[in-house]
Protein backbone atom coordinates (compact mmCIF):
# COMPACT_ATOMS: atom_id res chain seq x y z
CA UNK A 1 0.00 0.00 0.00
CA UNK A 2 1.75 3.72 -1.08
CA UNK A 3 0.99 6.09 1.04
CA UNK A 4 -1.18 7.94 -1.45
CA UNK A 5 -3.80 5.21 -0.66
CA UNK A 6 -6.51 5.69 1.66
CA UNK A 7 -8.70 2.10 1.67
CA UNK A 8 -8.14 -0.72 0.06
CA UNK A 9 -9.91 -4.21 0.25
CA UNK A 10 -8.80 -7.64 -0.78
CA UNK A 11 -10.66 -10.41 -1.88
CA UNK A 12 -13.54 -8.81 0.27
CA UNK A 13 -16.69 -11.42 0.06
CA UNK A 14 -20.16 -11.26 1.14
CA UNK A 15 -23.15 -13.75 0.12
CA UNK A 16 -26.56 -13.78 0.74
CA UNK A 17 -28.09 -16.98 1.05
CA UNK A 18 -25.94 -17.83 -1.90
CA UNK A 19 -26.46 -14.87 -3.90
CA UNK A 20 -22.92 -13.28 -4.21
CA UNK A 21 -23.69 -9.73 -3.24
CA UNK A 22 -20.03 -9.28 -3.37
CA UNK A 23 -18.03 -11.95 -4.46
CA UNK A 24 -13.99 -10.90 -4.34
CA UNK A 25 -13.66 -7.37 -4.56
CA UNK A 26 -9.94 -5.46 -5.04
CA UNK A 27 -10.76 -2.03 -4.82
CA UNK A 28 -8.49 1.14 -4.14
CA UNK A 29 -9.68 4.50 -2.93
CA UNK A 30 -6.62 7.15 -3.31
CA UNK A 31 -6.11 9.84 -1.05
CA UNK A 32 -8.18 12.91 -1.76
CA UNK A 33 -10.16 11.35 -5.10
CA UNK A 34 -13.66 11.81 -6.16
CA UNK A 35 -14.06 8.00 -6.59
CA UNK A 36 -17.15 7.02 -8.15
CA UNK A 37 -18.83 3.37 -7.86
CA UNK A 38 -21.28 2.44 -11.23
CA UNK A 39 -23.31 -0.50 -11.86
CA UNK A 40 -26.46 -1.75 -12.86
CA UNK A 41 -29.00 -2.47 -9.76
CA UNK A 42 -28.59 -5.61 -7.80
CA UNK A 43 -24.49 -5.25 -8.70
CA UNK A 44 -23.82 -4.80 -5.21
CA UNK A 45 -22.99 -1.48 -4.84
CA UNK A 46 -24.85 -0.67 -1.04
CA UNK A 47 -23.76 -4.06 -0.19
CA UNK A 48 -19.94 -3.58 -0.96
CA UNK A 49 -20.42 0.14 0.59
CA UNK A 50 -21.91 -1.60 3.75
CA UNK A 51 -18.81 -3.62 4.07
CA UNK A 52 -16.50 -0.78 3.69
CA UNK A 53 -18.40 1.36 6.60
CA UNK A 54 -19.28 -1.59 8.80
CA UNK A 55 -22.91 -1.80 8.57
CA UNK A 56 -22.60 -5.55 7.73
CA UNK A 57 -19.54 -8.02 8.25
CA UNK A 58 -17.51 -9.43 5.55
CA UNK A 59 -17.99 -13.01 4.98
CA UNK A 60 -13.79 -13.30 4.18
CA UNK A 61 -11.42 -10.77 2.55
CA UNK A 62 -9.70 -7.62 3.90
CA UNK A 63 -10.50 -4.16 4.74
CA UNK A 64 -7.65 -1.83 5.13
CA UNK A 65 -7.63 1.62 6.28
CA UNK A 66 -4.59 4.28 6.31
CA UNK A 67 -2.79 0.85 6.41
CA UNK A 68 -4.66 -0.40 9.28
CA UNK A 69 -7.13 -3.72 9.32
CA UNK A 70 -10.60 -2.52 10.22
CA UNK A 71 -12.75 -5.75 8.59
CA UNK A 72 -13.49 -6.42 11.95
CA UNK A 73 -13.90 -3.43 13.81
CA UNK A 74 -17.58 -2.31 14.43
CA UNK A 75 -19.22 0.20 12.38
CA UNK A 76 -19.36 3.32 14.88
CA UNK A 77 -15.64 3.06 15.55
CA UNK A 78 -14.71 2.82 12.10
CA UNK A 79 -16.98 6.44 12.00
CA UNK A 80 -14.64 7.33 14.59
CA UNK A 81 -11.95 6.45 12.45
CA UNK A 82 -13.03 8.54 9.50
CA UNK A 83 -15.40 6.45 7.32
CA UNK A 84 -18.95 8.27 7.03
CA UNK A 85 -21.83 6.78 5.40
CA UNK A 86 -24.84 8.88 4.42
CA UNK A 87 -27.60 6.06 3.78
CA UNK A 88 -29.56 5.80 0.41
CA UNK A 89 -32.70 6.42 2.16
CA UNK A 90 -32.26 9.24 4.29
CA UNK A 91 -31.84 8.76 8.12
CA UNK A 92 -32.28 11.52 10.16
CA UNK A 93 -33.80 12.59 13.67
CA UNK A 94 -36.89 13.55 12.13
CA UNK A 95 -38.41 14.52 15.66
CA UNK A 96 -35.24 16.73 16.47
CA UNK A 97 -34.48 20.68 15.04
CA UNK A 98 -32.19 20.79 11.93
CA UNK A 99 -29.59 21.86 14.77
CA UNK A 100 -29.37 19.08 17.00
CA UNK A 101 -29.34 16.31 14.05
CA UNK A 102 -26.04 18.03 13.43
CA UNK A 103 -24.54 18.49 16.80
CA UNK A 104 -25.23 14.81 16.96
CA UNK A 105 -22.01 14.21 14.91
CA UNK A 106 -19.84 17.20 16.03
CA UNK A 107 -20.37 16.23 19.86
CA UNK A 108 -18.13 12.93 20.38
CA UNK A 109 -15.62 15.24 18.72
CA UNK A 110 -15.66 17.56 21.39
CA UNK A 111 -14.80 20.45 19.75
CA UNK A 112 -13.38 23.58 21.17
CA UNK A 113 -16.75 25.76 19.75
CA UNK A 114 -19.53 22.95 18.35
CA UNK A 115 -21.99 25.38 18.04
CA UNK A 116 -19.94 26.69 15.89
CA UNK A 117 -19.29 23.38 13.91
CA UNK A 118 -22.35 22.61 13.24
CA UNK A 119 -23.28 25.86 11.78
CA UNK A 120 -20.54 25.48 9.59
CA UNK A 121 -22.03 22.06 8.31
CA UNK A 122 -25.10 23.78 7.90
CA UNK A 123 -23.92 26.49 5.94
CA UNK A 124 -21.75 24.34 3.43
CA UNK A 125 -25.18 22.78 2.36
CA UNK A 126 -27.21 26.58 2.59
CA UNK A 127 -29.25 24.99 5.60
CA UNK A 128 -28.39 27.70 8.00
CA UNK A 129 -31.53 29.47 8.10
CA UNK A 130 -33.75 26.28 9.11
CA UNK A 131 -31.57 25.46 12.01
CA UNK A 132 -34.33 25.89 14.10
CA UNK A 133 -36.79 23.83 11.76
CA UNK A 134 -37.80 20.08 13.23
CA UNK A 135 -36.11 17.79 10.42
CA UNK A 136 -39.05 15.65 9.57
CA UNK A 137 -41.15 19.00 8.42
CA UNK A 138 -38.02 19.83 5.93
CA UNK A 139 -38.78 19.16 2.04
CA UNK A 140 -37.32 16.16 0.79
CA UNK A 141 -34.61 17.59 -0.83
CA UNK A 142 -33.74 19.45 2.30
CA UNK A 143 -33.72 16.30 3.97
CA UNK A 144 -31.42 14.96 2.06
CA UNK A 145 -28.57 18.07 2.45
CA UNK A 146 -29.44 17.71 6.38
CA UNK A 147 -28.25 14.26 5.71
CA UNK A 148 -25.22 15.61 3.81
CA UNK A 149 -24.35 18.23 6.48
CA UNK A 150 -24.50 15.32 8.99
CA UNK A 151 -21.72 13.10 7.11
CA UNK A 152 -19.47 16.83 6.59
CA UNK A 153 -19.84 17.22 10.33
CA UNK A 154 -18.17 14.00 11.36
CA UNK A 155 -14.95 15.64 9.50
CA UNK A 156 -14.14 12.04 7.38
CA UNK A 157 -10.78 10.95 6.09
CA UNK A 158 -13.30 9.16 3.59
CA UNK A 159 -17.11 10.08 3.08
CA UNK A 160 -19.06 7.28 1.29
CA UNK A 161 -22.36 8.70 -0.54
CA UNK A 162 -25.29 6.15 -1.11
CA UNK A 163 -27.36 7.80 -4.58
CA UNK A 164 -27.38 11.17 -2.88
CA UNK A 165 -28.69 12.63 -5.76
CA UNK A 166 -31.88 10.30 -6.26
CA UNK A 167 -34.83 12.35 -6.11
CA UNK A 168 -33.35 15.50 -6.06
CA UNK A 169 -34.17 18.45 -8.55
CA UNK A 170 -31.69 19.47 -11.52
CA UNK A 171 -31.05 22.83 -9.48
CA UNK A 172 -30.57 21.03 -6.22
CA UNK A 173 -28.05 18.37 -7.72
CA UNK A 174 -26.02 21.34 -9.29
CA UNK A 175 -25.53 22.78 -5.89
CA UNK A 176 -25.04 19.22 -4.52
CA UNK A 177 -22.12 19.06 -6.99
CA UNK A 178 -20.36 21.90 -5.37
CA UNK A 179 -20.31 21.17 -2.25
CA UNK A 180 -18.81 17.37 -2.68
CA UNK A 181 -16.10 19.38 -4.82
CA UNK A 182 -15.28 21.08 -1.61
CA UNK A 183 -14.82 18.20 0.37
CA UNK A 184 -12.28 17.09 -2.00
CA UNK A 185 -8.74 16.89 -1.82
CA UNK A 186 -8.99 17.13 1.83
CA UNK A 187 -10.73 14.08 2.72
CA UNK A 188 -11.71 11.11 -0.08
CA UNK A 189 -15.44 10.93 -1.59
CA UNK A 190 -16.83 7.14 -2.41
CA UNK A 191 -19.67 7.79 -4.90
CA UNK A 192 -22.13 5.48 -5.16
CA UNK A 193 -24.55 7.22 -8.14
CA UNK A 194 -27.30 6.06 -10.89
CA UNK A 195 -26.97 9.69 -12.86
CA UNK A 196 -24.46 9.49 -15.39
CA UNK A 197 -23.95 13.17 -15.81
CA UNK A 198 -23.19 13.72 -12.29
CA UNK A 199 -20.48 10.63 -12.19
CA UNK A 200 -19.01 11.93 -15.12
CA UNK A 201 -18.86 15.58 -14.27
CA UNK A 202 -17.74 14.34 -10.56
CA UNK A 203 -15.58 11.32 -10.97
CA UNK A 204 -11.42 11.53 -11.17
CA UNK A 205 -11.83 7.60 -10.95
CA UNK A 206 -14.93 5.12 -11.77
CA UNK A 207 -15.30 1.43 -10.28
CA UNK A 208 -17.69 -0.47 -12.34
CA UNK A 209 -19.49 -3.59 -10.31
CA UNK A 210 -21.16 -6.46 -11.74
CA UNK A 211 -22.77 -9.77 -10.09
CA UNK A 212 -20.94 -8.49 -7.20
CA UNK A 213 -17.25 -8.44 -9.29
CA UNK A 214 -15.52 -5.25 -10.33
CA UNK A 215 -15.73 -5.39 -14.18
CA UNK A 216 -13.36 -2.50 -14.51
CA UNK A 217 -11.77 0.81 -13.27
CA UNK A 218 -10.29 3.59 -14.59
CA UNK A 219 -10.78 7.28 -15.58
CA UNK A 220 -14.33 7.91 -17.10
CA UNK A 221 -12.64 8.05 -20.14
CA UNK A 222 -11.20 4.51 -19.61
CA UNK A 223 -14.57 3.34 -18.51
CA UNK A 224 -16.75 5.03 -21.45
CA UNK A 225 -14.21 3.47 -23.84
CA UNK A 226 -14.44 -0.22 -21.96
CA UNK A 227 -16.40 -2.74 -24.27
CA UNK A 228 -17.34 -4.72 -21.30
CA UNK A 229 -18.81 -2.16 -19.45
CA UNK A 230 -20.63 -0.72 -22.67
CA UNK A 231 -21.99 -4.21 -22.65
CA UNK A 232 -22.97 -4.88 -19.49
CA UNK A 233 -24.00 -0.82 -17.82
CA UNK A 234 -24.15 1.98 -20.35
CA UNK A 235 -26.02 -0.29 -23.08
CA UNK A 236 -23.98 1.87 -26.17
CA UNK B 1 -28.96 25.35 32.00
CA UNK B 2 -31.79 27.97 30.99
CA UNK B 3 -33.32 29.82 33.98
CA UNK B 4 -36.77 28.74 34.12
CA UNK B 5 -36.11 24.89 33.10
CA UNK B 6 -33.87 25.38 36.94
CA UNK B 7 -36.91 27.28 38.62
CA UNK B 8 -39.52 24.86 37.25
CA UNK B 9 -37.59 22.02 38.43
CA UNK B 10 -36.70 23.81 42.05
CA UNK B 11 -40.49 25.04 42.17
CA UNK B 12 -41.95 21.58 41.83
CA UNK B 13 -39.60 20.31 44.62
CA UNK B 14 -40.36 22.93 46.46
CA UNK B 15 -44.64 22.32 46.23
CA UNK B 16 -43.53 19.03 47.62
CA UNK B 17 -41.81 20.45 50.52
CA UNK B 18 -44.74 22.72 51.07
CA UNK B 19 -47.04 19.81 50.92
CA UNK B 20 -45.36 18.40 54.44
CA UNK B 21 -46.77 21.28 56.60
CA UNK B 22 -50.47 22.01 54.09
CA UNK B 23 -51.44 18.70 53.65
CA UNK B 24 -53.65 16.48 55.96
CA UNK B 25 -52.51 13.22 57.59
CA UNK B 26 -53.97 10.76 55.22
CA UNK B 27 -52.28 12.73 52.14
CA UNK B 28 -49.03 13.28 53.39
CA UNK B 29 -48.82 9.79 54.18
CA UNK B 30 -49.64 8.93 50.53
CA UNK B 31 -47.62 11.20 48.86
CA UNK B 32 -44.85 9.99 50.98
CA UNK B 33 -45.25 6.65 49.03
CA UNK B 34 -46.17 8.66 45.61
CA UNK B 35 -42.50 9.94 46.00
CA UNK B 36 -40.85 6.58 46.88
CA UNK B 37 -42.90 5.24 43.48
CA UNK B 38 -41.92 8.42 41.56
CA UNK B 39 -38.31 7.78 42.42
CA UNK B 40 -38.67 4.04 40.32
CA UNK B 41 -41.07 5.91 37.62
CA UNK B 42 -38.06 8.44 37.61
CA UNK B 43 -35.59 5.49 36.90
CA UNK B 44 -38.23 3.65 34.35
CA UNK B 45 -37.97 6.94 32.40
CA UNK B 46 -34.59 6.79 31.75
CA UNK B 47 -34.67 3.44 30.02
CA UNK B 48 -38.48 3.70 28.35
CA UNK B 49 -39.12 7.51 28.10
CA UNK B 50 -35.32 8.74 26.88
CA UNK B 51 -33.35 5.65 25.43
CA UNK B 52 -36.69 3.57 24.30
CA UNK B 53 -36.03 0.50 25.99
CA UNK B 54 -39.99 -0.63 26.64
CA UNK B 55 -38.96 -3.16 29.68
CA UNK B 56 -41.64 -5.46 31.43
CA UNK B 57 -39.35 -6.59 34.00
CA UNK B 58 -38.22 -3.20 35.88
CA UNK B 59 -39.72 -5.18 39.26
CA UNK B 60 -36.69 -7.61 39.01
CA UNK B 61 -35.12 -3.98 39.88
CA UNK B 62 -37.21 -2.66 41.84
CA UNK B 63 -37.32 -6.01 43.80
CA UNK B 64 -33.49 -6.27 43.66
CA UNK B 65 -33.42 -2.87 45.79
CA UNK B 66 -35.81 -3.62 48.35
CA UNK B 67 -34.62 -7.27 49.39
CA UNK B 68 -30.75 -5.65 48.81
CA UNK B 69 -32.00 -3.26 51.72
CA UNK B 70 -34.91 -5.30 53.57
CA UNK B 71 -32.84 -8.43 53.75
CA UNK B 72 -29.81 -6.54 55.07
CA UNK B 73 -32.13 -4.41 57.21
CA UNK B 74 -33.64 -7.67 58.66
CA UNK B 75 -31.05 -9.70 59.21
CA UNK B 76 -28.21 -8.30 60.20
CA UNK B 77 -27.22 -5.30 62.18
CA UNK B 78 -25.51 -3.08 59.99
CA UNK B 79 -26.10 0.44 60.14
CA UNK B 80 -29.40 2.02 57.99
CA UNK B 81 -27.35 4.31 55.69
CA UNK B 82 -25.60 1.17 54.24
CA UNK B 83 -28.91 -0.97 54.09
CA UNK B 84 -30.30 1.82 51.86
CA UNK B 85 -27.30 1.65 49.95
CA UNK B 86 -27.55 -1.76 49.11
CA UNK B 87 -30.37 -0.42 46.85
CA UNK B 88 -29.25 0.81 44.32
CA UNK B 89 -26.15 -0.97 44.26
CA UNK B 90 -27.76 -4.02 43.90
CA UNK B 91 -30.61 -2.43 41.41
CA UNK B 92 -27.85 -1.40 39.39
CA UNK B 93 -25.76 -4.25 39.14
CA UNK B 94 -28.71 -6.98 38.05
CA UNK B 95 -29.69 -4.43 35.49
CA UNK B 96 -26.01 -4.33 33.99
CA UNK B 97 -26.07 -8.08 34.20
CA UNK B 98 -29.33 -8.50 32.78
CA UNK B 99 -28.71 -5.98 30.72
CA UNK B 100 -25.24 -7.53 29.08
CA UNK B 101 -27.25 -10.13 27.18
CA UNK B 102 -31.11 -8.61 26.93
CA UNK B 103 -29.77 -5.86 24.82
CA UNK B 104 -28.52 -8.17 22.34
CA UNK B 105 -32.37 -8.64 21.50
CA UNK B 106 -34.51 -5.48 21.35
CA UNK B 107 -38.30 -4.91 20.39
CA UNK B 108 -40.54 -7.56 21.56
CA UNK B 109 -37.89 -10.19 22.33
CA UNK B 110 -36.40 -7.32 24.56
CA UNK B 111 -40.23 -7.07 26.41
CA UNK B 112 -40.39 -10.88 26.98
CA UNK B 113 -36.97 -11.58 28.22
CA UNK B 114 -36.72 -8.86 30.47
CA UNK B 115 -40.71 -9.92 31.69
CA UNK B 116 -39.52 -13.62 31.73
CA UNK B 117 -36.28 -12.43 34.53
CA UNK B 118 -38.58 -10.32 36.62
CA UNK B 119 -41.00 -13.66 36.97
CA UNK B 120 -37.75 -15.97 37.72
CA UNK B 121 -37.12 -13.44 40.19
CA UNK B 122 -40.61 -13.26 41.97
CA UNK B 123 -40.56 -16.60 41.70
CA UNK B 124 -37.45 -17.48 43.62
CA UNK B 125 -38.61 -15.58 46.01
CA UNK B 126 -41.79 -17.63 46.63
CA UNK B 127 -38.96 -20.59 46.62
CA UNK B 128 -36.44 -18.89 49.27
CA UNK B 129 -39.31 -18.60 51.87
CA UNK B 130 -37.47 -19.74 54.61
CA UNK B 131 -35.80 -16.41 54.41
CA UNK B 132 -37.97 -14.15 52.61
CA UNK B 133 -41.26 -15.81 54.14
CA UNK B 134 -42.83 -15.30 50.23
CA UNK B 135 -46.24 -13.62 50.04
CA UNK B 136 -46.63 -13.10 53.64
CA UNK B 137 -43.19 -11.11 53.80
CA UNK B 138 -40.94 -9.60 56.53
CA UNK B 139 -42.15 -6.39 58.49
CA UNK B 140 -39.07 -4.66 59.59
CA UNK B 141 -38.11 -3.67 63.04
CA UNK B 142 -38.62 0.05 64.19
CA UNK B 143 -35.39 -0.77 65.83
CA UNK B 144 -33.70 -1.43 62.17
CA UNK B 145 -35.14 1.17 60.17
CA UNK B 146 -32.44 4.02 61.65
CA UNK B 147 -31.04 6.45 59.24
CA UNK B 148 -28.01 8.37 60.79
CA UNK B 149 -30.38 8.91 63.93
CA UNK B 150 -33.27 9.55 62.06
CA UNK B 151 -36.42 7.38 62.92
CA UNK B 152 -37.73 6.44 59.40
CA UNK B 153 -41.07 4.68 61.32
CA UNK B 154 -41.95 8.28 62.21
CA UNK B 155 -44.13 10.11 59.65
CA UNK B 156 -42.91 13.34 59.50
CA UNK B 157 -38.87 12.08 58.93
CA UNK B 158 -40.14 9.54 56.48
CA UNK B 159 -41.85 12.36 53.96
CA UNK B 160 -38.75 14.75 54.25
CA UNK B 161 -36.58 11.55 53.84
CA UNK B 162 -38.41 10.36 50.80
CA UNK B 163 -38.84 14.15 49.23
CA UNK B 164 -34.67 14.17 49.91
CA UNK B 165 -34.20 10.76 48.02
CA UNK B 166 -36.89 11.89 45.11
CA UNK B 167 -35.17 15.46 44.82
CA UNK B 168 -31.62 13.73 44.39
CA UNK B 169 -33.03 11.20 41.69
CA UNK B 170 -35.06 14.31 39.87
CA UNK B 171 -31.82 16.41 39.78
CA UNK B 172 -29.98 13.64 38.29
CA UNK B 173 -32.52 12.73 35.97
CA UNK B 174 -32.11 16.51 35.02
CA UNK B 175 -28.37 16.47 34.41
CA UNK B 176 -28.16 13.18 32.67
CA UNK B 177 -31.38 14.23 30.57
CA UNK B 178 -29.20 17.30 29.16
CA UNK B 179 -25.76 15.90 29.29
CA UNK B 180 -23.99 14.45 26.04
CA UNK B 181 -25.11 11.00 27.52
CA UNK B 182 -28.48 12.22 27.47
CA UNK B 183 -28.81 13.15 23.86
CA UNK B 184 -26.94 10.12 22.86
CA UNK B 185 -29.86 7.95 24.06
CA UNK B 186 -32.71 10.21 23.11
CA UNK B 187 -30.65 9.73 19.36
CA UNK B 188 -31.02 6.07 20.16
CA UNK B 189 -34.67 6.21 20.70
CA UNK B 190 -35.26 8.39 17.87
CA UNK B 191 -32.79 6.53 15.41
CA UNK B 192 -30.46 3.47 16.19
CA UNK B 193 -29.12 2.73 13.15
CA UNK B 194 -28.59 6.84 12.47
CA UNK B 195 -26.35 7.07 15.64
CA UNK B 196 -24.30 4.19 15.07
CA UNK B 197 -23.16 5.77 11.76
CA UNK B 198 -22.57 9.09 13.77
CA UNK B 199 -20.01 7.17 15.78
CA UNK B 200 -21.97 6.04 18.69
CA UNK B 201 -22.48 2.65 20.23
CA UNK B 202 -25.76 1.12 20.81
CA UNK B 203 -25.03 -1.67 22.89
CA UNK B 204 -22.64 0.58 25.10
CA UNK B 205 -25.64 3.45 25.37
CA UNK B 206 -28.57 1.29 25.83
CA UNK B 207 -26.21 -0.35 28.69
CA UNK B 208 -25.25 2.15 30.13
CA UNK B 209 -29.11 3.69 30.59
CA UNK B 210 -30.28 0.56 31.79
CA UNK B 211 -27.52 0.53 34.49
CA UNK B 212 -28.39 4.13 35.87
CA UNK B 213 -32.39 3.50 35.40
CA UNK B 214 -31.87 0.05 37.40
CA UNK B 215 -29.78 1.66 39.99
CA UNK B 216 -33.07 4.37 40.14
CA UNK B 217 -35.49 1.54 40.64
CA UNK B 218 -33.29 -0.07 43.24
CA UNK B 219 -33.25 3.19 45.26
CA UNK B 220 -36.89 3.09 45.13
CA UNK B 221 -36.68 -0.47 46.08
CA UNK B 222 -34.35 0.13 48.77
CA UNK B 223 -36.50 3.08 50.06
CA UNK B 224 -39.48 1.31 50.46
CA UNK B 225 -38.18 -1.16 52.81
CA UNK B 226 -36.59 1.26 54.88
CA UNK B 227 -39.10 3.60 55.04
CA UNK B 228 -42.14 1.94 55.28
CA UNK B 229 -40.72 -1.54 56.97
CA UNK B 230 -41.86 -4.02 54.61
CA UNK B 231 -40.58 -6.32 52.41
CA UNK B 232 -42.89 -8.88 50.24
CA UNK B 233 -42.79 -10.90 46.55
CA UNK B 234 -46.19 -8.82 45.90
CA UNK B 235 -44.15 -5.97 45.39
CA UNK B 236 -41.94 -7.88 43.19
CA UNK B 237 -44.63 -9.05 40.88
CA UNK B 238 -45.30 -8.35 37.37
CA UNK B 239 -47.76 -5.64 38.56
CA UNK B 240 -44.50 -3.61 39.40
CA UNK B 241 -43.47 -3.86 36.27
CA UNK B 242 -46.16 -2.32 34.63
CA UNK B 243 -47.18 0.77 37.30
CA UNK B 244 -43.97 2.54 36.27
CA UNK B 245 -44.86 2.16 32.93
CA UNK B 246 -48.27 3.55 33.41
CA UNK B 247 -47.07 6.35 35.89
CA UNK B 248 -44.66 7.42 32.84
CA UNK B 249 -47.10 7.30 30.31
CA UNK B 250 -49.43 9.44 31.78
CA UNK B 251 -46.95 11.71 32.86
CA UNK B 252 -45.28 11.83 29.53
CA UNK B 253 -42.58 9.60 28.97
CA UNK B 254 -39.37 11.50 27.79
CA UNK B 255 -39.89 14.71 30.26
CA UNK B 256 -37.92 15.02 33.59
CA UNK B 257 -41.09 15.66 35.58
CA UNK B 258 -43.26 13.47 33.70
CA UNK B 259 -42.69 9.99 36.10
CA UNK B 260 -43.86 12.60 39.29
CA UNK B 261 -46.83 13.97 37.99
CA UNK B 262 -47.56 10.37 36.36
CA UNK B 263 -47.39 8.90 39.91
CA UNK B 264 -49.60 11.28 41.63
CA UNK B 265 -52.66 11.06 39.26
CA UNK B 266 -52.48 7.45 38.99
CA UNK B 267 -51.97 7.06 42.46
CA UNK B 268 -55.06 9.09 43.10
CA UNK B 269 -56.92 7.90 40.17
CA UNK B 270 -56.37 4.14 41.53
CA UNK B 271 -57.39 5.28 45.08
CA UNK B 272 -60.64 7.35 43.80
CA UNK B 273 -62.05 4.69 41.98
CA UNK B 274 -61.23 2.30 45.11
CA UNK B 275 -63.48 3.71 46.84
CA UNK B 276 -66.22 3.63 44.42
CA UNK B 277 -65.91 0.12 42.85
CA UNK B 278 -63.39 -3.30 43.38
CA UNK B 279 -63.12 -3.39 39.70
CA UNK B 280 -60.77 -0.29 40.07
CA UNK B 281 -58.24 -1.92 37.76
CA UNK B 282 -60.96 -1.64 35.41
CA UNK B 283 -60.78 2.09 35.39
CA UNK B 284 -57.05 2.19 34.95
CA UNK B 285 -57.66 0.20 31.61
CA UNK B 286 -59.82 2.69 30.89
CA UNK B 287 -57.51 5.40 31.38
CA UNK B 288 -54.94 4.37 29.82
CA UNK B 289 -57.03 3.21 26.62
CA UNK B 290 -57.77 7.63 26.76
CA UNK B 291 -54.77 8.30 27.25
CA UNK B 292 -53.11 6.69 24.23
CA UNK B 293 -55.84 7.41 22.24
CA UNK B 294 -56.08 11.45 22.97
CA UNK B 295 -52.83 11.92 24.32
CA UNK B 296 -50.18 9.65 23.52
CA UNK B 297 -47.38 11.96 24.93
CA UNK B 298 -48.99 11.75 28.24
CA UNK B 299 -49.93 14.93 30.63
CA UNK B 300 -46.21 16.55 30.36
CA UNK B 301 -45.40 15.16 26.84
CA UNK B 302 -48.67 17.15 25.80
CA UNK B 303 -48.34 20.51 27.24
CA UNK B 304 -44.63 20.32 25.77
CA UNK B 305 -45.93 19.39 22.48
CA UNK B 306 -48.08 22.58 22.46
CA UNK B 307 -47.01 25.13 24.96
CA UNK B 308 -43.49 24.89 25.56
CA UNK B 309 -40.99 22.96 23.91
CA UNK B 310 -38.02 23.71 26.29
CA UNK B 311 -39.12 21.45 29.09
CA UNK B 312 -36.30 18.48 29.24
Amino acid sequence: MDSMTLLETHDLTRHFDGIRAVDGVDLSLRQGEIHALIGPNGAGKTTLVSLLSGRIRAQSGRILFQGRDITAMPAHRRVRLGIAYTFQITQIYRALTVFDNVALAVQWQRPANAAAMVMEALERVGLQAERDAIAGTLSYGHQRLLELAMGLALNPRLLILDEPTQGLAESEIARFDAIVRSVVPQATVLLIEHNMDVVMRLAQRITVLDLGRVLATGTPEEIRANRAVQAAYLGE
Amino acid sequence: MTARILWTHVGALAALLAAHVLLPAYHHGNLARIMVLAIYATGYNIAFGYTGLLSLGHALFFGAGLYAAGLTAYYTGLPGWLALLAGPVAGGAVALALGSFALRTAGVAFMIVTLMFAQAFHLAILYLGRWTRGDEGLVIARASRQLFGLDLADGSVRFLVAWALFALTMVAALIIARSGLGRVMVAMRENEERSRMLGYDPYMTKLIALGLSGAMSGLAGGAYALLFGYVGASLASVQYSILPLLYVLLGGAGTVLGPLIGTVAMFYLIDLASNVTDAHQLVTGAALVLLILFAPRGILGSIRDRFARWIP
